[in-house]
């Protein structure tokens, strides 16, 4: 293979290693919960410090997000929806203060 | 199943000598008036409790009963609509808004802390009956399937509303 040769097949293995890399973990992401038949869906889910969550109301009346832990509260009317971005670990139960029998689950991971 | 029917009667017939009693199997016109009503009655308790409470969980938990009954009778009234289905007014919705009248002008009489409790405490009885009637009753009486289904929503908002108004009424044992 001649010199020239060579440089291109490094640079495009260096190319592929750098586009693989945006894809690892470490890119924060958007993750989604319906809120549907008075659940949240999924109920339970994973995620990392940095991500959002995006929650959307397909149900006739107003629901909320709402962390025990007081770390957000966020209301959502019909058809709408509303996100809050993940600022620490740990796991978060969350509920609807309209109906209380909606609850959810986050387990936040620290970011890799 | 009349038996059982009979038997769930009996039982919200002894838990809280309800108007539901009175049916035997409703149509769905004479069911989609009954939730209707029900919802309508919920609507004006929590009117009242705007105009007569200043606890600011009394509020919201009234604010909350008037904004989520009416976006479901509205969508009672639009699927009637749909299925040229007309209410039916029957002696359970008459009995229903009888008692709720009654029971309307006793909280009217109370002011401060003496309303806010019988007030809450009316919402937790109230919705604990209707959710028994509705599980119980119209629910499986109801033959057309989207007000099966609308009724079976309406249920899991109403569930959530007793554990609303279970946590408003323990601040005030």
């Amino acid at each position: 293979m001649t010199c020239l040769g060579r440089s291109f097949v490094l640079g495009a293995v260096l190319a592929i290693s750098l586009f693989a890399l945006g894809a690892e973990p470490g890119r924060a992401e958007t993750l989604h919960v319906t809120m549907e038949q008075i659940a949240y869906a999924p109920a339970q889910l994973s995620a990392s410090v940095g991500d959002t969550i995006q929650w959307d109301n397909k149900d006739i009346v107003t629901h909320s997000a709402t962390a025990r832990n007081g770390a957000w509260d966020l209301t959502i009317a019909p058809d709408g929806k509303n996100s809050v971005v993940l600022k620490s670990p740990g796991t978060v139960d969350y509920y609807c203060r309209f109906h209380p029998n909606m609850v959810g689950q986050i387990t936040v991971k620290p970011r890799q | 199943m009349f038996i059982r029917m009979g038997a769930a009667i009996a039982a919200i017939c002894l838990f809280a000598g309800s108007a539901f009693a009175q049916s035997a199997k409703p149509t769905d016109p004479q069911i989609a008036h009954i939730a209707y009503t029900a919802g309508q009655i919920d609507i004006q308790a929590a009117q009242l409790g705007l105009k007569k409470s200043k606890n600011k969980d009394v509020r919201a938990f009234a604010s909350d009963m008037e904004r989520d009954h009416k976006a479901v009778n509205a969508k009672a009234l639009a699927l009637v609509k749909k299925l040229h289905v007309t209410p039916e007014d029957n002696d359970t919705s008459r009995q229903l808004s009888k008692q709720a009248s009654d029971k309307r002008a006793e909280l009217s009489k109370l002011n401060g802390a003496a309303f806010d409790k019988a007030y809450i405490d009316n919402e937790v009885a109230y919705h604990k009956t209707v959710d028994d009637a509705l599980e119980n009753t119209l629910i499986p009486s109801a033959s057309n399937q989207e007000l099966k289904g609308l009724l079976t929503t309406g249920l899991k908002i109403f569930q959530g509303h007793l554990q609303h108004a279970q946590h408003v009424a323990a601040e005030f044992k």
